[in-house]
């Protein structure tokens, strides 16, 4: 029950990217097509999960006690090296899923919503698998946000967008909405 | 004398024309979450200026010893070393700073700003125009953070910086603290630059138009000549 209530938290209630802003990057410039979108939530939650998983054994086993301090620098030098390795992998997987998220993948390193789940389960004292759950739940909060998202955008290129707010302002306008909607779920837990 | 003016402009830059925020849309992670007040806006800002003018002048003191291969892993370790000490100075002596801002100090590593700087600026040109250059940005970023943040604490809590500024009548809009009110004052702040940006963009075209073209006949003068 425990652990279906972190899924739940970290996958609507507390949206990594409309609670937290975390991940706005890729939320806001991958979000055009909706199948690109969805693959790159998909790439995000596997990298999230596998992180969860590596950092919680890096933290308690290697660092805690007396090397906390190297926590952001062991952190994101895992985070870099799994990139690469989820880089690979889709390269040789998948020659059109690659070519579409493009640069986006290496950027996958300076995504956020990764480091920060890192942090966040460090900061909330989670078990192992907690964390696991935790990497889970955020990554599909994330997927569900950014595909509803470019499901959004793909209608707004046939709306009459007033001049100034075309492109990065109505993506805002509409991410805004979206955060008021998901406000909804607060009194979910 | 000539070396001078560049140098001046690697500055402005950042300010406006390359604003980090409003131009290059980077950094937008800490720019959304922590623009709750305008206080926070600015402890933010300073906070990656220093990293980032920190890490600007290591990576271009060594910029001709980094391999390329691996240049982005070491531009993020002399980055992740600046934030942790940033984390470690707040912790001892702005403890409550460091408690609103939470997870988005340490998350400074994975600011794109730092990092774009670095592979676009900082590893191409010598120290004293890395440091003006991160500067320029750093002052640019904390701009833009303290006017979202104090838009967003005028309108959601009356307050600019702890004293109250609009009157008891007015009702404070909740929306506007709410994460929904960052994404929108944020989407309007970038729709007024659009049409700022426009508008002067229209105003360079009718000036090229009145030098090109007689304003009695509409004939380019070019041509008439010819």
């Amino acid at each position: 029950m425990e652990l279906f209530l972190i899924f739940i938290s970290a996958a609507v209630v507390n949206n990594f990217v409309l609670a937290y802003f975390l991940g706005i990057c890729p939320f806001i410039g991958v979000s055009g097509k909706l199948s690109s979108a969805f693959s790159m939530g998909m790439a995000v939650t596997f990298v999230m999960t596998l992180t969860a998983i590596v950092t919680w054994l890096i933290y308690h086993l290697l660092l805690v006690p007396d090397l906390v301090f190297l926590q952001y620098v062991s952190f994101i030098l895992v985070i870099a090296s799994l990139v690469q390795f989820v880089e690979m992998f889709i390269k040789k997987v998948s020659a059109p899923l690659y070519r579409t998220l493009g640069i986006f993948l290496p950027l996958i390193t300076t995504n956020c919503a990764i480091l920060g789940l890192a942090l966040f389960a460090v900061m909330r004292d989670y078990g192992f698998l907690d964390s696991v759950v935790f990497g889970l739940g955020a990554g599909a909060g994330f997927t569900l946000a950014i595909t509803i998202m470019a499901g959004v955008r793909e209608e707004l290129e046939l709306a009459d967008v007033p001049q100034a707010f075309k492109g990065v302002p109505i993506t805002l306008v509409v991410a805004g909405l979206l955060a008021l909607a998901f406000m909804g779920f607060a009194g979910l837990i | 004398m000539k070396k001078q003016a560049p140098l001046g402009s690697v500055f402005t830059d950042g300010l406006w024309k390359n604003n980090p925020v409003m131009k290059q849309v980077l950094a937008m992670c800490p720019v959304l979450a922590v623009t709750v007040s305008a206080e926070n806006g600015i402890a933010m800002g300073l906070a990656t200026t220093f990293v980032l003018v920190s890490a600007s002048t290591i990576v271009s003191l060594v910029r001709s010893w980094i391999p390329s291969q691996v240049r982005i892993a070491s531009y993020i370790l002399v980055i992740a070393t600046f934030v942790t000490i940033v984390d470690y100075v707040m912790k001892a002596q702005f403890l409550e700073m460091s408690k609103a801002l939470g997870p988005f100090i340490p998350l400074i590593i994975v600011n794109c700003l730092i990092l774009g700087r670095q592979e676009a600026f900082a590893s191409k040109n010598p120290p004293h125009r890395a440091i003006l250059d991160a500067l320029g940005m750093g002052v640019g970023l904390t701009m833009t953070l303290f006017v979202l943040g104090g838009i967003r604490e005028i309108l959601g809590s009356r307050e600019l910086l702890g004293t109250q500024v609009l009157p008891d009548a007015f009702e404070p809009w909740i929306v506007m603290i709410l994460p929904a009110g960052a994404f929108l004052t944020l989407g309007f702040m970038f729709a007024v630059a659009n049409a700022v940006e426009k508008r002067k963009e229209d105003l360079a075209r009718e000036e090229v138009y009145r030098k090109h073209y007689r304003p009695d006949t509409l004939e380019p003068a070019a041509q008439k000549e010819a």
